[in-house]
């Protein structure tokens, strides 16, 4: 009943077709090789040219590692499940100026309630009240610009920067009409470095970025069928607002999280979710998260090694990944047209 | 693009005296605001003050030196960076791009910084030609990279340019970072005319020079707007044209940059409300593309020396709030016209 | 039954949906025609859930749309839209491994692999399940589609204009399948159609639609006749019996 034009290619294209079983495999070995990695660069991490005492050194570079991989997860998890719920592999949470909306609620919150009440008050009080903000806000502002019909991927990469330069120059309104000494206090509590987080900090941020994959991980498959786009989702039965919004607010929290952690990192996730599409070789969230999270890992430790004890630049990592990010991103861009 | 439509003869003939009247308003607007930004300052120099020809004529020369250069500086950077915009827009035939978002900006701030390594000495006139000419290569690439993006969409030539004004910003805050002149860097990517005297500002004067010339060759670029196969028909040599473009965009970036730094966005919202009120016709434009963005940027100005009164804010982060808002609206105009 | 009652659809103030009481998905395949403009998609969309009603309740066997868990209608009625493009790059197999979603959220079962392979066994996809979607042709994708509309196993079927883009041989394919999918299989399909002449040769019942209103709704054959496609479509149809069978002629 049904002819092939031309069953020859059909044949051959077949065989690429892998058996259910290989098809399984092949992403979990590849997810395991990078596990492996990470393991090894962790240790040389960890011990190789150590100045003084060990334990001390392995007590202050544990943290260091502890940060990297909340933020790897972060940005890992948050990025890949963006990319699938506003269908596109460009656009990630900090192009969308996620981020920079972080800071300026931040500096909002510092700004009305005064730099007085932010030194007395508990601290925790405070980081869990900006984080809510941010959370809110940005729900509502990703809602509105993804939730109503599709609209052109270059439109919103675009609305998305001048968004990023629009929160960025507020927040900087405002901290210049702060005291300028307040000021330098509120930054230097914003703004842990990776290499020498603060521990405080740390634990909060690893808590909630875990929650937040507590809440994914029950709707990798979900994921899955969102990839379909909302048409297709909704008829094999999803709720997709609710897990939409859902998602988007884990999204958030992880970006508030982890831009609370170690400030902006534009390209990074852009960077780590498109090399673990390729890596992972599957679509599926199942392995295409995980991936992107131990890809962050091996690039953020990977490439602090290389900076640090091979070149000698300790704090350049973010500006080598805007270069290397943008670079891609141009790359990206051109090649595909940004599907 | 919309390039010059002839304005339909049913609209333009009602249109037509009220323009005229929108142009003396504009036209009053800016010289109340230019006298307005003679007379605000922490010291005390008013109409008043001058006429009471206070003890040792403080007031006459803090005007002299200070505030008359200030104003003037103002009004030719608003008017040209207007200006390089619309040129640029006219090059690449798209109406969101100006200099800032094409990289040409941070190709310029390159130039610069390597001056300051190679020959910290160099005379602010070298500064400015340096400058002009990474300016210049900065164009030439941008437009090199336009042309491959595969469609010419709207929406990703700025964002192309956008993400080549990253990666060679990366470059730059890389070296800044390893030859200890971040904080340089800092004072060149926030314009602000807080530090213009006179003696220090007359290289605005080129960037006005370059005005004029804009306006002798304005046919030329409206009919640049229209393509190159249209332009050769008509007789021009494209090139020349384009070459003759590339240059004042170019000298136009370098000599408000080493003015006052970086002010974003202007050469883009500017020719673009113009656009909306008069059409295309770069002759036409002009005029109106110089006034309006010397008022911008003298209000901005304004606003940024009043708000925390007695201290600065740059202006480049009033521009930005300005600038985003408006950039977003004609974003977001567009696109409900488009659909 | 899939029942309509009342319901009205506006957008920014024009009605596309103008107080609906219908029911269909009987046995066989009905067609719905109508010129552009006339709600099809919009009425496919408030069964499919896609669109919410201003006024007026959708059911679907009694279920109301607005109030059951959509997983639950996705048992019942799959939903095949006219756009289908897929971002992610997806095999034939991956995608009609998402019609078992609704019965396994992702997991599947032993009988769920028997409903996929029945599915691109009935497609005859076997040789191309490994390609990837933008491999295909237009006609291959689209009974991908279908594969895995059929793979969700579900009583109702709506497929709204299946025939977009395709060419001839591939138009008279895909209704060919639906036919049978419904002949064989026992599916009530309810498909959108743009070819009045397609809907007469494979369809049961026709509703046609106008203005956001039901205009007709009879068998096939009733529905072939000059007056009432005239109405239908606004312009002058001319219906001649050629092999027993009626052909819409509107060319000239």
């Amino acid at each position: 009943m049904l002819t092939d034009p031309a069953p020859t290619t059909s044949a051959r294209r077949a065989d690429r077709s892998p058996r259910a079983g290989l098809r399984r495999t092949g992403p979990a070995v590849r997810l395991a090789a990078l596990g492996v990695l990470v393991l090894v660069l962790t240790a040389v991490y960890l011990v190789t040219d150590v100045p003084g005492s060990l334990s001390y050194a392995l007590e202050k570079r544990s943290l260091t590692v502890l940060a990297m991989l909340v933020v790897a997860t972060a940005v890992g998890v948050s990025t890949v499940v963006f990319h699938t719920i506003t269908q596109n592999r460009v656009l990630t949470p900090s192009i969308m100026g996620f981020d920079a909306f972080y800071v300026l609620v931040s500096t909002v919150v510092v700004f009305t309630a005064g730099s007085a009440a932010f030194l007395t008050a508990d601290p925790f009080v405070l980081w869990a009240v900006q984080v809510a903000v941010m959370v809110a806000f940005s729900v509502v502002l990703f809602t509105w610009l993804f939730g109503g019909k599709r609209r052109s991927i270059h439109l919103m990469l675009l609305v998305g920067i001048v968004l990023g330069t629009f929160f960025r120059s507020i927040s900087e309104w405002m901290q210049r009409m702060l005291d300028p000494l307040d000021f330098q206090v509120l930054s230097d509590a914003f703004f842990a470095s990776l290499t020498r987080p603060d521990e405080t900090l740390l634990l909060l941020t690893a808590v909630l970025v875990a929650l937040g994959v507590a809440a994914v991980v029950p709707l990798l498959r979900t994921l899955d069928v969102l990839t379909l786009g909302e048409p297709a989702a909704v008829g094999l039965g999803v709720d997709h607002r609710r897990v939409v919004l859902t998602l988007f607010t884990v999204v958030s929290v992880m970006v508030a999280a982890s831009t609370a952690l170690v400030g902006p990192v534009l390209f990074f996730g852009l960077i780590v979710a498109n090399l673990a599409y390729s890596w992972a070789g599957s679509f599926r969230h199942v392995w295409t998260v995980p991936t992107a999270v131990a890809l962050g890992v091996v690039c953020l430790l990977g490439g602090q090694l290389v900076l640090e004890r091979a070149l000698g630049f300790g704090g350049a990592l973010s500006t080598v990944i805007d270069f290397a990010g943008g670079l891609f991103f141009l790359y990206l861009v051109l090649r595909k047209g940004a599907r | 693009m919309t390039a010059l439509h002839p304005q339909p003869t049913s609209t333009s003939t009602p249109a037509r005296p009220r323009r005229t009247g929108a142009g003396v308003l504009v036209g009053v607007l800016l010289a109340v605001l230019a006298v307005a930004s003679l007379f605000i300052g922490v010291s005390d120099v008013s109409p008043v003050s001058l006429l009471s020809g206070d003890s040792d004529g403080t007031a006459a020369f803090l005007l002299v030196a200070s505030r008359i250069p200030r104003t003037v500086a103002l009004v030719l950077a608003g008017a040209s960076l207007g200006i390089a915009g619309l040129i640029m827009q006219m090059l690449v035939r798209n109406k969101f791009v100006e200099p800032s978002t094409t990289g040409v900006t941070e190709f310029a701030t390159l130039g610069m910084l390597g001056t300051t390594v190679v020959v910290p000495g160099m005379a602010v006139v070298g500064k400015t030609a340096v400058a002009a000419v990474f300016g210049l290569v900065g164009t030439w690439v941008f437009l090199r990279v336009v042309r491959a993006v595969p469609v010419r969409q709207l929406v990703l030539v700025p964002l192309v340019g956008i993400m080549l004004g990253g990666v060679v910003g990366a470059v730059t805050t890389f070296f800044a970072y390893r030859l200890d002149l971040l904080q340089s860097l800092m004072q060149w990517s926030q314009g602000s005319f807080a530090g213009v005297m006179q003696g220090r500002y007359e290289f605005v004067w080129i960037a006005g020079a370059m005005v004029v010339v804009a306006w002798v060759a304005a046919d030329r670029f409206s009919v640049i707007g229209l393509g190159e196969e249209f332009a050769t028909n008509l007789g021009l040599d494209f090139r020349r044209v384009v070459a003759v473009g590339m240059v004042v965009v170019a000298v136009i970036t370098a000599a408000v940059l080493v003015t006052a730094g970086l002010i974003p966005f202007l050469g883009l919202v500017v020719p673009n409300v113009v656009s909306l009120l008069i059409g295309d016709n770069v002759r036409r434009a002009i005029p109106w593309v110089a006034v309006l963005g010397a008022v911008l940027v003298v209000a901005c100005d304004i606003v940024a020396r009043t708000v925390r009164f007695p201290y600065e804010i740059p202006l480049s982060v009033v521009v930005g709030v300005v600038g985003a808002v408006l950039f977003l609206w004609l974003l977001l105009r567009r696109r409900s016209r488009a659909h | 039954m899939i029942a309509l009652e009342g319901v009205t659809k506006r957008y920014a103030g024009q009605t596309v949906v103008d107080d609906v009481s219908i029911s269909f998905g009987g046995e066989g395949v009905t067609a719905l025609i109508g010129p552009n403009g006339a709600g099809k998609s919009t009425l496919f969309g408030l069964v499919g859930r896609l669109v919410r009603p201003d006024a007026g309740r959708v059911t679907v066997d009694g279920l109301d749309v607005a109030t059951t868990s959509s997983q639950e209608l996705a048992r019942r009625l799959a939903v095949l839209r006219q756009d289908n493009h897929v971002a992610a790059r997806l095999t034939v197999h991956d995608l009609v491994e998402f019609g078992r979603f609704p019965h396994s959220r992702g997991r599947l079962t032993v009988a769920d692999r028997e409903h996929i392979e029945r599915a691109i066994a009935y497609l005859e996809l076997d040789a191309y399940r490994g390609r990837f979607l933008d491999e295909l042709s237009g006609g291959q994708r689209q009974r991908a589609f279908i594969a895995m509309v059929l793979a969700q196993d579900t009583e109702y079927v709506l497929l709204d204009e299946p025939l977009n883009n395709l060419d001839l041989r591939h138009m008279t394919e895909i209704m060919r399948l639906v036919r049978e999918m419904a002949d064989q299989l026992g599916k009530r399909v309810v498909t959108v159609l743009h070819d009045v002449n397609f809907a007469a040769t494979y369809a049961d019942r026709i509703v046609a639609m106008r203005e956001g209103r039901v205009v007709a709704d009879a068998p096939a054959r009733e529905v072939m006749r000059p007056e009432v496609l005239a109405a239908v479509y606004d312009t002058t149809v001319d219906v001649r019996e050629i092999d027993g069978r009626p052909v819409a002629l509107y060319y000239g």
